[in-house]
């Protein structure tokens, strides 16, 4: 039988579409309109899953985004999502969901001994359990990590597209219920921009569930004239299926717009979630109540829900959960639901636990025959999977005691109501204070912080007729003070057929354990936290709210306590005898339900997770096999593999072909920065460790940089190309680095000075040529005269080179005799070409970082950054003769003489040669005296660079050792990972051509 | 997440922004000439006020430029921007 439950007219569902859907591996049929869980209880299923802890069975508790308990794992494959609550889930042609948490199915859980060994696992019994011995926690640990959690996550990629946006306007509504949709008709009226977002598929909040009038008219249709008012409206926009997640600062709100989960069909232009970043100049709150479950034996049975949640399934999807119902009330409001139940054929009883009970409800509960039990409680409920009996039995209030007769009813449905709690999330979030109401026994909004308003039951207010009028008030209010011409104010009149104010919330507290007897009074219901472990967290001494949420889990979870926060609270304050407004309350944290990684990641993944910046000669390595490496988010060939060869053959090939004939490096990743302005010379002067007052026009300079700590902090070549005009370089990883460095000085400490900084970095690219015949081959290409005598080392020249307007730079990283050619960035490649195509004769070779970094190792040239970490001065580096004694002031100088940069033992820079003539070290490894059989060992430094060289045919490493320079030559140890233990001599840092004569040819 | 107002650009989303630590220390004129003591509050010492905190920033994705903000550590609330160079203003001018 299919949809047994379903009434036989009335809901808001399309009976004329039907909708196949799989539940744990059964096939099912529901309506449009329907959600998971509607379609589920139509097609009497209560048993939907195991809690997390005790592994009870659990059936649906309410109708909307607090469900703690109908949480299942949707979809299947790579589109899989766990924790999906059944009462958010719109039904679609095709959908697949399942129980989570149970095994082998919901039926027949294995995991459900816990319930019955449950005396064995109280609050904390992670924390009792597993501390001895300690040393055992990560054993533990690995088991405790494979049962926590619900759910499973997809292990495939994410085929679908999440989309970010961002947007502005006056005035954002969260909560499209009548007290949003009022305010936002009154703002939009006036004519303010207005986003108006609410997390339904249908705007009109709890009111599409109940009879009522505006104004005298019926209440539906007016909520659609509304509507249809606000669609027409240009400066209005709406966005369903919205849920708005956080709220920060400066009315900063963040949303997730479900855009496409609810099709059967997955779109490959429109994205499957969309994520809103929005700032409004104001913020109005509409976000309603969610209705708050009672605390008695065994509550969380499958057929036990919230009054309001039966209402909705009742009149929203035209669903009866159930034939022999009983309400549990505590409030008048709930009776509607009862006598809703009782006209569409539901035999009802009502508990109500208050004495006195409004005569005009006692009397139609007489004339519609429901059985009233008053100032009674439910003391106990029976149904394994199902609840199917209670018992009943009146309350001694004043004792808060059981008395009487016990009765035993049989049901197969329980609706609960103990009251109202405001959706007070996003408001704290917002840093918003709350205080506790006497009368409505829960929290409510008191001190706004931020520039927003707060309307309707979202306020504590639950009087129709006032959050009508106080509603559209506050949206011509906004709309004032923004300074829009308001429209016209309107008198409302709202009428609910049981209108909550009649009647306070009376507290309904569980008082101590006897008043009802059975197992386990429920609290929080997807943390399986009872009544009795927040007894006991209070005499374990943990007394603070925020201590008991985290000894016995309460409020955690993907619900975050919606339903069960205010119940732990008061039971805290009936055990501690003291207000509830001094017990407090935990703090609220974004997200307000749980949200995916992919909004949040919106396209920054993949290829646009990071900027990748790649020179204008890039194309050509590509297609010539290199490999690349990333520095910073530049792509660098790394080097250039020929047939077969492995990196340490092609970096071999391509260092000896340097070393001994021509190669060819594309260096414009290289920082650029065009420095000019009257003041340049004074402004480098105090950049740079030495003096640059000389430098000639047309001439190249290395320089260091350190900062006001005296560390290191970049180093490159800057050439004089005119009186006031200068061409910096700068490592390529530091490039962005040093142009905010120089303009922090220039804009914070020497305002005076004129100076201008541009990074000309992708202006230029950079072709390296380097080794014994670049002269000779670069010649033939270029109309500058290269010869020594006429270009010498550290010069600079502008000509001709391939035809093309070029900068020549005569300087060298590799110790050979080098050329730096830049030429504009668009002739990069043509230029690239035309070397390669004339370099044939030298066996011209492009080379990558590998080699670049082999050839300087060579020569003791430092890369900052590698060889330094920001903690070395340039007396540590033995580059004394960089830092001028002549010069009164340079930034780090001071620094030089703190007693720490003065010390004697600091670590120094030098070479290292393995004893072995053939062990490459690791960079990175630790250098000690003698290497004992386990730590500690007296530690002399680490190595910075190692590599094998080539030329030389034996490894060399550059390193950082104590003392180093009064160590030259003697004998170290460099114990490895795998236990060996190298010996190497400390040598000097520069290992071929020492005399420097190769790249003065 | 604040807004914060840019003095050469007007109002814009803080993550066009990064913030550069406490304003207002001035580098030593002569450097050479101060005690140990006095360079070590220069380079290491800044003030964490419950309250009132004046810091630098830059418009990083924007004019690039650097100023001075006023903000209120309690509350998060930016109470004033200014140019650097522009005197620091006192309890009283806000």
């Amino acid at each position: 039988m299919s949809n047994q439950n379903r009434t036989m007219y009335g809901g808001r569902i399309d009976r004329g579409k039907v909708i196949n859907f799989v539940f744990n591996g059964k096939k099912y049929k529901g309506f449009h309109g329907d959600t998971l869980a509607s379609a589920l209880l139509a097609n009497d299923v209560h048993l939907v899953g195991r809690s997390f802890k005790y592994h009870r069975a659990r059936g649906i508790l309410t109708a909307g985004s607090e469900e703690p308990n109908a949480i299942v794992q949707l979809g299947l494959g790579a589109r899989t999502e766990p924790n999906m609550r059944a009462t958010e889930i719109e039904l679609y042609e095709g959908l697949e969901a399942a129980s989570q948490n149970c095994w082998p199915s919901v039926n027949y859980d294995i995991g459900s001994l816990n319930n019955v060994l449950s005396s064995i696992f109280p609050a904390g019994f992670y924390y009792k359990t597993f501390k001895w011995p300690p040393s055992l926690w990560l054993f533990y640990e690995h088991f405790i990590r494979k049962a926590a959690g619900l759910g499973h996550s997809p292990t495939a990629k994410n085929p679908d597209r999440y989309e970010q946006k961002f947007y502005y306007c006056d005035l954002t509504i969260v909560g499209g219920g009548i007290s949003g949709l009022l305010s936002a008709l009154a703002a939009g009226r006036s004519g303010c921009s207005v986003l108006l977002i609410d997390e339904n598929p249908e705007l009109g909040g709890y009111l599409l569930d109940y009879n009522f009038s505006i104004n005298e008219k019926d209440g539906i249709k007016y909520i659609k004239n509304i509507v249809d008012e606000l669609y027409s409206m240009d400066n209005v926009r709406i966005l369903k299926r919205t849920t708005a997640m956080g709220y920060y600062d400066y009315n900063y709100l963040t949303a997730l717009e479900k855009v496409t989960n609810h099709c059967d069909q997955l779109s490959k232009t429109i994205p499957r979630e969309r994520y809103w970043r929005v700032r409004s100049k104001k913020i109005v709150l509409a976000q309603g109540a969610f209705e708050r479950p009672l605390v008695f034996a065994d509550n969380d049975r499958p057929g036990i829900m919230m009054a309001s949640a039966g209402k909705k399934y009742l009149s929203r999807y035209g669903v009866l959960p159930g034939k022999s119902v009983v309400l549990f009330t505590n409030n008048d409001h709930a009776y509607q639901t009862a006598f809703e139940f009782n006209d569409k054929g539901a035999k009802l009883s009502v508990v109500d636990t208050r004495d006195n009970i409004d005569s005009r409800i006692q009397k139609k509960c007489e004339d519609f025959g429901i059985k009233l039990y008053s100032s009674s409680s439910i003391i106990s409920t029976n149904g394994n999977k199902k609840v199917n009996q209670i018992e009943v039995q009146k309350v001694d209030r004043k004792q808060n005691e059981l008395s009487g007769e016990c009765i035993t009813l049989d049901t197969d449905c329980i609706l609960m109501s103990g009251g109202w709690n405001p959706a007070v999330q996003l408001f704290s979030q917002s840093r918003g204070k709350l205080r506790y109401d006497n009368v409505l026994n829960t929290f409510v909004p008191d001190k706004l912080i931020q520039d927003q308003i707060i309307i309707g039951c979202n306020n504590g207010c639950f009087d129709l007729s006032k959050n009508l009028n106080h509603s559209y008030q506050e949206g011509l209010n906004a709309a004032k003070d923004l300074n829009y011409e308001i429209a016209d104010s309107i008198n409302w009149t709202g009428e609910e057929e049981i209108s909550f104010i009649e009647s306070s919330v009376e507290p309904y507290m569980l008082g101590k354990k006897k008043v009802t007897k059975g197992s386990k009074h429920f609290i929080d219901f997807q943390n399986d936290v009872t009544a009795a472990d927040i007894f006991l967290a209070q005499r374990e001494g943990y007394i603070s709210v925020e201590h008991t949420k985290r000894y016995t889990t309460t409020g955690m979870g993907t619900d975050q306590g919606k339903t069960s926060n205010v119940n732990a609270l008061a039971l805290m304050s009936h055990i501690h005898d003291k207000p509830v407004d001094e017990i407090g309350h935990t703090t609220f944290r974004p997200p307000f339900s749980p949200q995916t990684f992919g909004a949040i990641a919106g396209r920054s993944v993949d290829h646009l997770f990071d900027p990748e910046r790649r020179t204008s000669i890039h194309k050509w390595h590509e297609e010539n096999k290199a490999v690349f490496e990333d520095v910073g988010q530049w792509k660098r060939p790394y080097y250039f593999p020929k047939k077969k060869e492995n990196i340490h053959d092609a970096v071999k090939r391509e260092c000896l072909a340097v070393r001994n004939s021509l190669g060819i490096l594309d260096a414009s990743t290289l920082g650029k920065i065009d420095l000019r302005g009257p003041d340049t010379t004074k402004f480098l002067n105090m950049i740079y460790t030495n003096a640059w007052s000389k430098l000639e026009i047309g001439s190249c300079r290395y320089g260091l940089m350190c900062n006001e700590h005296g560390m290191i902090f970049d180093d490159g070549v800057t050439t004089r190309l005119g009186e006031d005009h200068y061409h910096m370089t700068t490592t390529t990883g530091g490039a962005a680095r040093v142009m905010s460095w120089l303009e922090e000085f220039l804009q914070t400490e020497w305002l005076d000075m004129e100076v201008f900084c541009t990074s000309v970095t992708e202006q230029w690219t950079v072709l390296s040529i380097s080794g014994p015949n670049s002269r000779k081959f670069l010649q033939e290409l270029t109309d500058i005269d290269l010869s020594k005598e006429n270009f010498p080392f550290m010069k600079f020249r502008e000509g001709k080179v391939c035809g093309i307007d070029s900068r020549v730079f005569r300087i060298s990283f590799t110790g050979e005799l080098s050329f730096e050619v830049n030429v504009p960035s668009r002739y990069g490649r043509f230029v690239w070409e035309q070397f390669m195509q004339q370099g044939k004769k030298y066996n011209i070779t492009p080379y990558g970082t590998e080699t670049m970094h082999v050839l300087r190792a060579e020569k003791g040239f430092i890369i900052v950054g590698q060889d330094t970490d920001g903690s070395v001065t340039p007396m540590d580096m033995n580059m004394d003769w960089i830092v001028s004694k002549k010069k009164q002031d340079f930034l780090g100088k001071r620094s030089f003489t703190r007693p720490d940069t003065m010390r004697s033992d600091r670590k120094k820079f030098v070479g290292l040669l393995v004893n072995d003539k053939k062990t490459v070290l690791p960079e990175g490894s630790h250098i000690v005296e003698k290497a004992l059989k386990q730590p500690p060992m007296k530690m002399l430094g680490h190595v910075t660079s190692s590599y094998y060289s080539p030329i030389l045919d034996h490894p060399i490493a550059l390193a950082m050792v104590k003392n180093g320079t009064n160590r030259l030559g003697e004998k170290v140890e460099i114990p490895l990972m795998n236990g060996k233990v190298i010996e190497a001599t400390i040598a000097d840092t520069v290992f071929y051509d020492k005399e420097g004569n190769k790249n003065n040819e | 997440m604040f807004v914060i107002n840019c003095p050469y650009c007007g109002e814009r989303d803080q993550t066009e922004f990064s913030c550069h630590g406490e304003a207002h220390i001035a580098r030593p004129d002569n450097p050479a000439e101060v005690c140990d003591e006095e360079w070590g509050e220069y380079l290491f010492f800044r003030n964490n006020p419950k309250g009132i905190h004046f810091e630098r920033w830059t418009h990083d994705h924007g004019c690039r430029r650097w100023f001075n903000v006023m903000r209120d550590t309690v509350s998060d609330k930016i109470i004033k921007t200014y140019k650097m160079g522009d005197q620091k203003p006192g309890v009283t001018d806000v």
